[in-house]
């Protein structure tokens, strides 16, 4: 298993020094002039000279290039201009309001996403069958930043319900001591139930916005999977063994159903981690997609360079997770180096 | 069915945290505390320092004190108080005086201390200034708009005493003095924590040390800076909240939903329409203040490309819709730039004698040779504004024969592209901090050809004009200039102007106080609630 893993990373890291080099490049070719944008206002020629090269963006791109993987080595992703932090500690305060959203929308979404792709493909057909249907359609059609503003518009500004959507938490509350950066983890470790529920609170909408998006693929995929399986000749064993309905699909179909639900799970995460920019624009939510964005708007190399990075070396993990998963799930899966 | 499932769940889990917040509605703290929402917040606490961006502004105005500060004038249409460039009062100097050969300053410090404790000294106001004439970038260049531009010019009489001596005769210099730029620094404590930088730039990035009024007690770039009140504040009378929050809110309908239902005291930064729509419906107090220095104008290139014509420019000029697009556009939250009188008057912007006449606009086109097609650009960041007004342009300049092509350029490709200054037509608003006419014509249409001339304009006879005025000390003199300055562009248009926008705030009933600064950042020491 070990030696597994270990050989899984040794595969990754040509693909991570190809990110570092196209990300590299990619953002010097892009089109905009960094040191104009940051001259501000009624800078002259000289100032922006100036900033040109007190960036280094005067220098020749190999020498830029070199400069960059150096202090990349020692864990420096650089200066970003937009928030004039260093971008690993913008990274680390935005990752995990980004990884906690996804994951509390992911785990909604397969509350729901999951009984209701099983129970559509048992009983093809039939309403739940429709409904499945509709609300995978619904869902995907519907534009993120629709259902999040529709959201914010029936349950903060006309019933009331919700907080107002101020980000991670309600300004008359202070965060708890960082551990782990999940709020509501923090919350708990801290013993604080008022500030877990002001947190829960602000997550509510935002994460149902992202679950109504994530439906569709989930509860098509194992809708699929699971009418393959059902189909097969092992359940028609099992059922001709006279095995309850109930074991038949809950321990044998859905188990085997698993393995392309799986897939779709981590890549869904992945996209969503961060690609859900209107989502955090609407809830005011302090993530990585949008600071990616507004990296990208002002030409600002270092955010992009370190968000591009960050995300590749996170797909390559969950890669690995969900071959581990796998061999879990089904012991037939065994994976070679 | 899943939907009632999920309603029932939300409602459900939300009952809870109603209670909780009206508990914290009731706590004393709320009616000191002011919540500001805004697009983004700042990215450094220090203005002078490189690549600061717009709301740094705000930081240097609340957390620093300058030695003299633009006097507060009621609104004309009420709602609060704006400035009157001409008229000064002191911040941190207690008195100022102007030699008689009028080539120097010499101001009286207050007794003020810094949040160190420290007492501001003479020593602090030098150090401070001379940092803002030589860090180089945008501070750099807005000291030099007064003639402010070298250390030399800074002297230290006493502890309590500074003089500020003139290059030359400039009526800039003193007003220059209270823009967001030249503030005061605790100077011990900047080169305490100066690793060795001169400038302490690193450190006073992260670090407020100054006198002003309010204190930062905690700032995330991009999601909130917290305010408190300095209770030692010597300037001015204290403030009356204790502290202000402002939140980065970036979707606009998020912040107006938040300023709607209540819970958000102040909001900036509105697309025009919304603020329409709050001002109409009476609930939330909406002031606006005509941009002093600012408008909204389409510069034509009058070195590249077909507007090398004066007659084709002036074609544009008589062929524009302006109310539909001050309409349509901003919303009727602005002042049309069209229609003025013959003669102009001592002021900028104001209305040009153009307006929407068919006929005219036709008959030059023809005596210029005909139509041909044509792009125009404007800033994507802009595009609310922007995107309408550029339709009505595209659609009122076909009916004369010119096809136009819309192009919508990024935010960081736009200062590279009119840096170029070869595109045909550009749709831009510029301001400026120091409102006088030839400070704007300056940047906008002067031969030094900064990048704001975005028409790449080239006129000795009018740069002439714009020097004399700019350094004249004769009243009679300078109206006499700008008329004719203004006359000359009026001819000759190089940029045409539109509309004069209004700064928008929307704001509960129950605040007040509103000041509104040439920096357009929120005034907190002014604010009232309740």
């Amino acid at each position: 298993m070990l030696r597994m893993i270990g050989a899984r990373l040794m595969t990754t890291v040509p693909s991570v020094i190809g990110v570092i080099i196209v990300t590299f490049l990619l953002t010097r070719v892009l089109p905009g002039d960094t040191a104009a944008y940051f001259a501000g206002p009624a800078a002259t020629p000289q100032a922006i000279a100036e900033i040109r090269s007190k960036l280094g963006l005067d220098q020749p791109l190999p020498v830029q290039f070199v400069s960059y993987v150096t202090a990349l080595v020692k864990g420096d992703l650089g200066q970003s201009l937009t928030t004039g932090q260093p971008v690993t500690a913008d990274l680390a305060q935005r990752l995990p309001a980004s990884a906690e959203l996804t994951l509390v929308g992911l785990l909604l979404s397969m509350a729901i996403a999951l009984p209701l792709g099983v129970l559509a493909a048992v009983r093809q057909g039939s309403w739940i069958d429709h409904l499945c249907r509709v609300v995978a359609t619904a869902g995907v059609s519907l534009p993120v930043f629709f259902t999040g503003l529709l959201l914010v518009y029936v349950f903060y500004f006309i019933l009331g319900w919700s907080p107002a959507p101020l980000g991670r938490l309600d300004v008359f509350f202070s965060e708890p001591p960082r551990v782990t950066g999940l709020l509501l983890i923090d919350s708990l470790i801290a013993r604080d139930l008022e500030t877990f529920r002001a947190a829960a609170a602000q997550l509510i909408l935002p994460a149902v916005t992202l679950a109504i998006f994530s439906l569709a693929p989930i509860t098509r995929m194992t809708r699929a999977s699971m009418l393959a399986v059902l189909g097969a000749d092992f359940v028609r064993t099992a059922r001709a063994s006279g095995l309850s309905s109930g074991k038949v699909i809950g321990t044998y179909a859905f188990r085997n159903a698993m393995l392309p639900v799986v897939t779709t799970l981590g890549m869904v995460f992945s996209f969503l981690l961060g690609a859900n920019v209107l989502v955090e624009k609407v809830f005011a939510w302090p993530g990585i997609g949008s600071y990616a964005v507004e990296a990208l708007i002002a030409s600002d190399y270092a955010p992009i360079q370190g968000f591009v990075l960050t995300m590749a070396v996170m797909y390559v993990v969950l890669n690995l997770l969900i071959d581990i998963l796998y061999g879990v799930i089904d012991p037939r899966v065994r994976l070679e180096g | 069915m899943a939907i009632t499932r999920r309603t029932a769940l939300v409602g459900g889990l939300a009952a809870p945290f109603l209670m909780t917040q009206r508990a914290s509605a009731q706590a004393p703290s709320r009616s000191e505390t002011l919540l500001l929402v805004q697009e983004y917040g700042p990215n450094s606490l220090d203005m002078q320092g490189i690549g600061a961006s717009q709301p740094v502004n705000g930081v240097a105005l609340n957390c620093y004190d300058r030695l003299l500060r633009f006097k507060p004038v009621p609104i004309p249409g009420g709602g609060g108080h704006q400035v009157a460039m001409g008229q000064l009062e002191g911040e941190l100097a207690e008195s100022w005086q102007v030699a008689s050969d009028g080539m120097s300053c010499t101001f009286k410090l207050r007794d003020a201390k810094f949040h160190s404790g420290r007492p501001v000294t003479a020593k602090d106001v030098k150090w401070s200034l001379d940092r803002a004439c030589t860090i180089g970038g945008f501070a750099t260049t807005q000291m030099n708009a007064g003639s402010l531009e070298k250390p030399e010019q800074f002297v230290v009489v006493d502890d309590k005493t500074f003089r500020v001596d003139f290059v030359r005769k400039d009526k800039m210099t003193l007003p220059n003095l209270a823009v967001t730029i030249p503030f005061i620094f605790d100077s011990e404590l900047a080169i305490k924590n100066s690793g060795g930088d001169p400038h302490a730039k690193e450190w006073l990035k992260n670090n407020i040390a100054g006198s002003g009024a309010y204190k930062v007690e905690s700032w995330k770039p991009g999601v909130e800076t917290i305010y408190v009140r300095n209770d030692e504040w010597a300037c001015g009378p204290l403030p009356k909240l204790r502290r202000i929050i402002a939140r980065d809110i970036a979707s606009p309908s998020t912040r107006r939903a938040l300023i709607e239902r209540g819970d958000a005291d102040i909001s900036y930064g509105l697309p025009p329409k919304d603020f329409k729509d709050l001002a109409d419906a009476g609930k939330i107090n909406v002031v606006g203040v005509p941009i002093p220095n600012g408008v909204w104008g389409l510069y034509l290139n009058s070195q590249v490309g077909p507007f090398k014509d004066v007659r084709l420019r002036q074609a544009v000029a008589w062929v524009l819709p302006y109310d539909k697009m001050l309409q349509a556009s901003l919303f009727g939250r602005g002042v049309d730039m069209s229609g003025g009188p013959e003669t102009p008057k001592v002021a900028w912007p104001q209305p040009f004698s153009y307006k929407t006449n068919l006929e005219k606009a036709k008959a030059l086109v023809d005596a210029a040779g005909g139509g041909f097609a044509t792009t125009l650009q404007f800033d994507a960041g802009n595009a609310t504004v922007a995107e309408p007004m550029s339709v009505l342009i595209k659609e009122a300049l076909g009916a004369i024969g010119i096809n136009v092509e819309i192009s919508k350029v990024p935010g960081a490709n736009f200062r590279t592209e009119i840096a170029k200054k070869t595109n045909p037509m550009t749709l831009n608003r510029f301001a400026g901090w120091l409102d006088y006419p030839d400070y704007y014509l300056f940047w906008t249409m002067h031969g030094n050809n900064s990048i704001f001339n975005i028409a790449n304009y080239q006129n000795p006879a009018l740069d002439k004009l714009i020097d004399a005025a700019r350094f004249t000390a004769d009243k009679a003199d300078y109206d006499k200039l700008v008329v004719d300055f203004v006359k000359l562009v009026e001819s000759e248009v190089p940029m045409v102007p539109i509309a004069q926008p209004t700064h928008d705030v929307a704001m509960q009933k129950s605040i007040g106080g509103y000041q509104f600064q040439p920096c357009r950042e929120p005034d907190f020491r002014y604010l009232t609630k309740g």
